[in-house]
């Protein structure tokens, strides 16, 4: 009877198993932040840890509902939310149109690299914040000022990238356009760049993640909107929901960046990581 | 036409004791299908750099129609070991590449490609990215691209040397159908006796350490090839397997000198 039973019973298991293996790691994902909140919830409602320092995930949500129809130190959420998403934005663009060329010169070019890699290499390891009291005294307090900080720390890493995407460009590519008649310039736009474009991307990347945690703490030193400012003031009178509602929508921000980004990947270079 | 001209070339890298390449004279002329063959080592890439324009010569000249030859240029196409096709671009953009940097508008390069990925039997390959094809697939789609810019000499760095013996015997037979058709001058290199022998109508074998000529051979089965002759029959007729044993035996007897050399 066993032996009749056996293969009945394996068949079932073996067919749901790759099912099961595909499916797992997002439970465990989804399950960890479930459990998370599940906690921070009965945390909260058994009162064992007070609203001040720790606020009900419902107190949070309301908030939020307050924030985004009444808002907080004078501008809503959205207020906030744009201004810290213009000046990442600003200086993002800035970054991309000036690191680029740079980090293809760099690439390319004996003296633009003997020029600018040791500039480069020199500021890049110092964190952003050591250097903002400089720049608050160069060019005030003012947006300039932290957008500049944000631009500098976004700029070294798709530079450096670049350059490096730039070196390693297949030599056997070069010389199948130069063999075809391609000019300087068009093997540095048809043949470079595209090459290049994977490891752009990379820098832009992590640019962007360096540059939305310096702005985040730009905004908590000197600014008067942002989400940085909002949470900064916020601590100040201890209104601790505004502060987790804070930190949750940084953190959120930064996740969305990150994911299009990685979208962004998947669409403009398809053959990245492509057997060829 | 085209006439191709090697006088007394040498090579050297910066820095090496030994040349690369030393006293080489050649000449590639219309009609002709000219095979390096050689052991590695023996300068036969550096031959075709040379040429090329990729690389320099230390010593010597080399003339395409009696103009003396400066860096790569689009009237030396060549077809490389790897493919060297662009990801970026669908198949067809990868053969009006060369169309598209000579500023040719998008209808006619297009249209020039079609042509051309019909020479190579991939018509309906038109719209593929590079990483779909298979590698006998892309080196024809080099190929392909390589003609449609209208080169003058064509230059292959052993194009099969990576396929497998059955794509390698079917793309010796379709470049020898496409050296009929285009009629222009071939400098292919191989390693593979076999290819050589059957595709070339001059044949020159380099010997290493320096990278010299040794012996120079004029064939016909590549013609006969040409003229209608099934590939099995000339590979299985004794004057074919005759000259196959003597490359054969050259390149041993070089190798046994270079051997005595070494111990010595």
């Amino acid at each position: 009877m066993s032996s009749l039973d056996l293969p009945v019973t394996a068949k079932p298991v073996a067919g749901a198993h790759p099912a099961r293996r595909t499916l797992s790691t997002r439970w465990i994902s989804g399950l960890t932040l479930g459990g998370l909140l599940a906690l921070w919830w009965l945390v909260t409602a058994a009162e064992w840890i007070e609203p001040l320092f720790l606020p009900s995930p419902q107190a949070v949500l309301g908030k939020a509902w307050l924030l985004l129809t009444q808002g907080y130190m004078e501008s809503t959420l959205w207020q906030h939310l744009g201004a810290s998403l213009s000046r990442i934005g600003l200086a993002l663009g800035a970054a991309i149109l000036t690191a680029i060329p740079i980090g293809i010169a760099i690439g390319r070019n004996r003296i633009a690299r003997g020029v600018l890699d040791p500039l480069i290499e020199f500021y890049r390891p110092i964190p952003p914040l050591a250097y903002l009291p400089l720049i608050v005294i160069w060019c005030g307090i003012g947006e300039l000022s932290k957008v500049l900080l944000i631009y500098l720390a976004i700029f070294a890493p798709i530079a450096i990238a670049t350059a490096t995407g730039v070196r390693t460009v297949d030599p056997a590519k070069l010389r199948a356009a130069q063999s075809l008649g391609a000019s300087k310039a068009q093997l540095i736009r048809h043949v470079i760049l595209p090459s290049a474009l994977p490891d752009i991307l990379t820098g832009v990347r992590i640019g962007l993640g360096v540059g939305w945690s310096t702005l985040v703490a730009a905004e908590l030193i000197a600014a008067t909107s942002g989400l940085g400012f909002m949470v900064q003031s916020a601590a100040q009178f201890l209104v601790t929901d505004v502060v987790v509602l804070g930190i949750l929508v940084i953190a959120l921000i930064a996740f969305a960046l990150e994911m299009g980004l990685r979208a962004l990947q998947r669409k403009l270079v398809p053959w990245h990581g492509q057997s060829h | 036409m085209a006439l191709l001209q090697l006088e007394r070339i040498s090579a050297q890298y910066p820095g090496a004791a030994e040349p690369v390449l030393a006293d080489i004279s050649l000449s590639l002329g219309p009609q002709q299908l000219l095979v390096a063959l050689g052991p590695s080592g023996s300068g036969k890439t550096s031959l075709l750099n040379l040429i090329a324009g990729f690389v320099s010569p230390s010593a010597g000249r080399i003339t395409l129609d009696g103009v003396p030859v400066q860096g790569p240029s689009a009237e030396r196409g060549v077809v490389f070991q790897d493919d060297a096709l662009l990801p970026w671009q669908d198949v067809l953009a990868n053969v009006a590449f060369g169309l598209e940097l000579a500023g040719v508008p998008r209808p006619q390069r297009e249209q020039k490609a079609r042509e051309m990925l019909a020479l190579v039997d991939l018509a309906g390959f038109a719209e593929r990215r590079i990483w779909q094809l298979s590698g006998g697939q892309k080196q024809r789609v080099g190929l392909a691209r390589a003609l449609a810019a209208d080169p003058r000499v064509l230059l292959m760095d052993e194009p099969f040397g990576a396929l497998d013996a059955f794509t390698r015997e079917q793309m010796q037979e379709l470049l020898l159908q496409v050296w009929q058709r285009t009629a222009k001058p071939v400098f292919l290199i191989t390693h593979d006796i076999e290819e050589a022998v059957f595709l070339a109508t001059d044949l020159i074998l380099l010997a290493p350490n320096p990278g010299r000529v040794v012996e120079r051979l004029h064939l016909d089965f590549g013609q006969r090839y040409a003229a209608g002759e099934s590939a099995r029959s000339i590979k299985s007729d004794p004057r074919f397997i005759e000259t196959r044993e003597h490359v054969l035996a050259r390149v041993f007897s070089q190798r046994s000198a270079a051997g005595r050399q070494e111990f010595a």
